[in-house]
């Protein structure tokens, strides 16, 4: 079994195990702490399949914005919380099992760039500036059609997310009394 | 691609998006069932990428791109409407949400 290979399984274990714990928890928070660990684990994946930019882009979008925009839902709706919940933050248990999980990758991140690894593991499959060129050139209609579904889901959130109209759907409506 | 075989890639993403299909179909919490979306849509693009290495073409990073940017959008429009909900019916249970009218 080569290096790569131990790389990659560690990964996927730690992929499959965290978005197995993911789907079980039942405190929100919890689950997506695991889901970050989850995406984390699947750029390391990326990492080792010779893709640096999906890699890359991984972390950025996914565990960075995707995953912030849950936590703040959440934070949202911890406002009006049912119950308090005081130092669920510091307890242990928390955290060990995210802290364990990402400890193990950061230890693989390590242990790949002592070994002197500049630019993934072995010689990068597609190297980002090919993706580019491929992006920009063949798929520029679907970069045009990809920016007006983002503009499309920015009208569509802050049109849904304002909280001043009484309703937008019938589904909303206030039934008649 | 390295030593990793491809078929093995597509397992692991196999794996991955059973595991987020388990979820949506067992959590009654709509935010669950979001969060299982985007582990099925990862998966998905796990594979795209897998199979974009495994031909050392890039279009499989393209298309990852693209997937990237219709999970931001379904994301941002479906918590939007889980504000709307939770506002709306005091609750996340998707049995709350779930009869019609009409």
């Amino acid at each position: 079994m080569t290096f790569e290979a131990v790389v990659f399984w560690a990964a996927a274990a730690i992929a499959v195990a965290s978005t197995l714990l993911v789907i079980t928890r039942s405190n929100a928070v919890h689950a997506l702490l695991y889901l970050i660990v989850s995406f984390l684990a699947v750029a390391v994946m990326f990492f080792v399949l010779g893709a640096p930019l999906a890699a890359g882009l991984e972390v950025i979008i996914y565990a960075g914005a995707i995953v912030v925009l849950f936590v703040f839902v959440v934070m949202m709706f911890n406002l009006q919380a049912e119950r308090p919940r005081p130092n669920a933050w510091t307890r242990l248990r928390t955290w060990a099992g995210p802290a364990a999980l990402s400890a193990i990758l950061l230890a693989e991140m390590v242990i790949v760039l002592a070994r002197g690894g500049k630019h993934g593991l072995g010689p990068v499959a597609v190297p980002p500036r090919a993706v580019g060129s491929s992006l920009f050139g063949a798929y520029v209609l679907g970069v045009e059609l990809a920016a007006m579904l983002l503009l499309a889901a920015v009208v569509g959130a802050a049109h849904l997310g304002s909280r001043k109209p009484a309703s937008h759907h019938r589904l909303f409506e206030e039934p008649p009394s | 691609m390295s030593s990793v075989p491809y078929e093995s890639v597509i397992v692991v993403a196999g794996v991955l998006f059973v595991l987020g299909l388990a979820g949506l179909l067992a959590r009654r919490n709509l935010l669950f069932v979001l969060v299982s979306l985007e582990i099925m849509v990862n998966a998905a693009g796990l594979a795209f990428v897998a199979a974009g290495s495994r031909w050392g073409r890039p279009d499989g990073q393209v298309v990852f791109l693209f997937i990237l940017a219709v999970a931001a959008a379904e994301v941002s429009v479906g918590l939007a409407l889980l504000l709307q909900i939770r506002r709306h019916f005091k609750t996340l249970d998707s049995n709350a949400a779930g009869t019609m009218k009409g």
